[in-house]
């Protein structure tokens, strides 16, 4: 199971940062939320997977008696994940005004930034 | 109740921020509680500052879930300098927002978000948890993005692209450093990551780790070679906008450098070498930059760069000294920024060009306003007793110390080509004789809009002059204070002791 995480991770990352380097907007788009998902996986399988064992204490006792899976992790992602859907509906936003307004979705033709004025 | 004191600047802005929306089109009330607002905040920031300042190191635990287990609020000196700076910084700004930004900028939610920007930092100075710190990221970047794109020009979508890519993707790989810091130590205390990490047997990934660290908090901070969304971007909001991420989101990279490289891994010879060499090629490549352009706004674009460099460098040595020099030019550079872009707004509203061809016989025309003009540009500079100089004094003694001779000549090149970039400048603006620019029919000119909005403009240029005079002449003060917090940093012992044994320091 980690060897599989691991390798859908490693995919993850580099298909995102892959499509983030092409030159057109909606990809640009697709690799931010492969990125996102990349990085929210890694968070989970670097919390370690345990199977079947919630957090929780029994009820007859005080302190926990076996491995539990560990409930930060999940905390972690759940805040990124929110934070990530955030900012990729900006993203979408952005790059349709972009679009509208600069009328191409080439990255390389939108260099009003670096004109001498 | 003085223990939860630190929350009031925090709570405070936010308060501020939700106000605001409910006067979403109101733009009138929106101004007058922002400036009322800021003013409280600064005043409270004092309060909290001398109280810090008096008491030491003070530490909150939300929702009192001990550390390491709860998220820790922690403000040492350093923190609260940096929560005090972003208070003036944001008066000012609030005021200049009022005179500078057109209302059909304003009515779209511009103050909510700029106190939403402000609530950000803060959060992120305050604040000792790991993950926790990119939550306030977050939130400052998000804020950013809107203040970026507020009105929807061709440049300004096109910069908000680019800014938007980089960041995004320095926050993916801070989220990743996290991750891999977690899977190493299984935590997220700042306190408790310093000793956990001291522990880890596998140098290696703690190393890689730290690395990932540093390209997060680089591309944030614009450091070579990651800086080249700066220059594409800063330009094109309105010049309140720019002021305010001149001054403080390029230093809130920087902050969280120093606390992860102070803190979390430290002695590490390795690590050190790498700052000093990207702050040595930070220091040319933003120097040359901004001897190449001609925008007014680009050009403190890239001294922006190129003195996150003196910071760095700072950092990179890793000596008491050094550590001085790098919170003094951090306190210096943050009023000083802010109050160039402001000028750069100033001036655009007078002749309704950045263009440094095209302007000139500012000294002619405006003698008063270049006599002002004339205290932010060459503190920048650091004409002694000017705020810029002092700082430069404790980085050359360190790098002598240390016997870091690269670093020496990179930091007087650098000032140098400073020099010779504000000198054109004045030569181009405000010597030069004054040429015919077409008026532009619909653009507001400085001497067409109301008094009062003059007012609002040139008292916060004044107010951030005024500052950054106090730091000149007053330098043995801010002296005191950095070596103060340097000796806080150097010593990180102090900071774990306050989170994790409370007790003991009290």
């Amino acid at each position: 199971m980690e060897i599989l995480l691991a390798i859908i991770i490693g995919v993850l990352y580099a298909a995102g940062i892959y499509m983030m380097l092409r030159r057109s907007l909606v990809k640009l788009i697709i690799g931010i939320i492969l990125l996102g998902n990349g990085a929210n996986l890694l968070i989970f399988l670097l919390g370690r997977i345990t199977k079947g064992a919630p957090p929780i204490i029994p009820e007859d006792s005080k302190v926990f008696l076996e491995a539990y899976a560990d409930p930060v992790p999940q905390a972690l992602i759940l805040t990124a994940i929110v934070i990530s859907f955030g900012l990729q509906s900006f993203a979408i936003i952005l790059v349709k005004r972009a679009h509208k307004v600069v009328k191409t979705d080439d990255l390389d033709e939108m260099n009003a930034t670096d004109e001498d004025s | 109740m003085t223990q939860q004191l630190i929350f009031y600047p925090l709570l405070l802005q936010m308060l501020l921020a939700i106000l605001l929306m409910f006067f979403w089109r109101k733009i009138n009330i929106q101004r007058v509680i922002s400036m009322l607002g800021s003013i409280v905040h600064l005043a409270v920031s004092i309060g909290v500052f001398a109280y810090v300042w008096n008491n030491g190191t003070q530490t909150v635990q939300a929702g009192s879930w001990e550390a390491p287990f709860g998220i820790t609020f922690v403000a040492d000196t350093f923190a609260m300098t940096m929560v005090l700076l972003t208070s003036i910084a944001g008066l000012a700004v609030s005021i200049f927002s009022s005179g500078s930004v057109i209302g059909d900028r304003l009515r779209f939610g511009y103050f909510p978000i700029f106190h939403f920007l402000l609530l950000g930092l803060t959060g992120a100075f305050l604040t000792g948890d790991i993950f926790n710190l990119y939550v306030w990221f977050e939130i400052i970047i998000i804020s950013s993005f809107v203040l970026i794109t507020i009105g929807g020009e061709k440049a300004q979508l096109e910069g908000a692209v680019k800014y938007f890519t980089l960041n995004f993707l320095a926050s993916m790989i801070f989220l990743t450093a996290i991750a891999v810091l977690y899977g190493l130590t299984g935590s997220l205390n700042m306190a408790d990551l310093a000793n956990k990490v001291a522990a880890v047997e596998n140098r290696a990934l703690v190393e890689i780790t730290a690395i990932l660290f540093l390209i997060g908090f680089g591309i944030k901070s614009a450091i070579f070679p990651l800086y080249f969304w700066l220059p594409a971007s800063y330009h094109t909001p309105p010049s309140a906008v720019s002021a305010i991420f001149g001054g403080l989101l390029t230093k809130v990279g920087v902050y969280a450098l120093i606390r992860v490289f102070t803190l979390i891994f430290v002695g590490d010879v390795f690590l050190d070498q790498i700052l000093l060499v990207l702050a040595i090629f930070t220091l040319f490549s933003g120097a040359l930059g901004a001897l190449v352009q001609n925008n007014i706004r680009k050009v403190f674009s890239y001294l922006i760069i190129c003195h996150i460099g003196y910071m760095i460098i700072g950092l990179g040595m890793f000596t008491e000294v050094a550590i001085a020099g790098t919170i003094f030019y951090l306190v210096h550079d943050i009023v000083v920024k802010t109050n160039l872009f402001m000028i750069s707004g100033l001036v655009y509203r007078i002749k309704g060009s950045n263009s440094m061809r095209a302007l000139g016989g500012f000294y002619a025309n405006y003698p008063m306003l270049s006599l002002l003009m004339f205290i932010p540009l060459f503190s920048l500079v650091g004409i002694p007793p000017l705020s810029g100089f002092w700082p430069k004094i404790s980085l050359i003694t360190a790098s002598f110390d240390s016997e870091s001779y690269w670093s020496l000549a990179a930091i007087i090149f650098a000032s140098f080509i400073t020099l010779v970039v504000i000198a054109k400048l004045w030569a181009e603006v405000f010597w030069k004789d004054a040429t015919e620019i077409p008026e532009r029919p619909k653009f507001r000119y400085y001497h067409k809009i109301k008094n009062i909005k003059k007012v609002q403009i040139i008292v916060p240029i004044v107010f951030l002059s005024l500052v950054s005079l106090y730091i000149g002449f007053g330098a043995e003060h801010i002296q005191t204070l950095s070596t103060r917090i340097a000796s806080e940093l150097m010593d990180n012992q102090q900071y774990i002791d306050a989170v994790l044994n409370p007790q003991i320091t009290k």
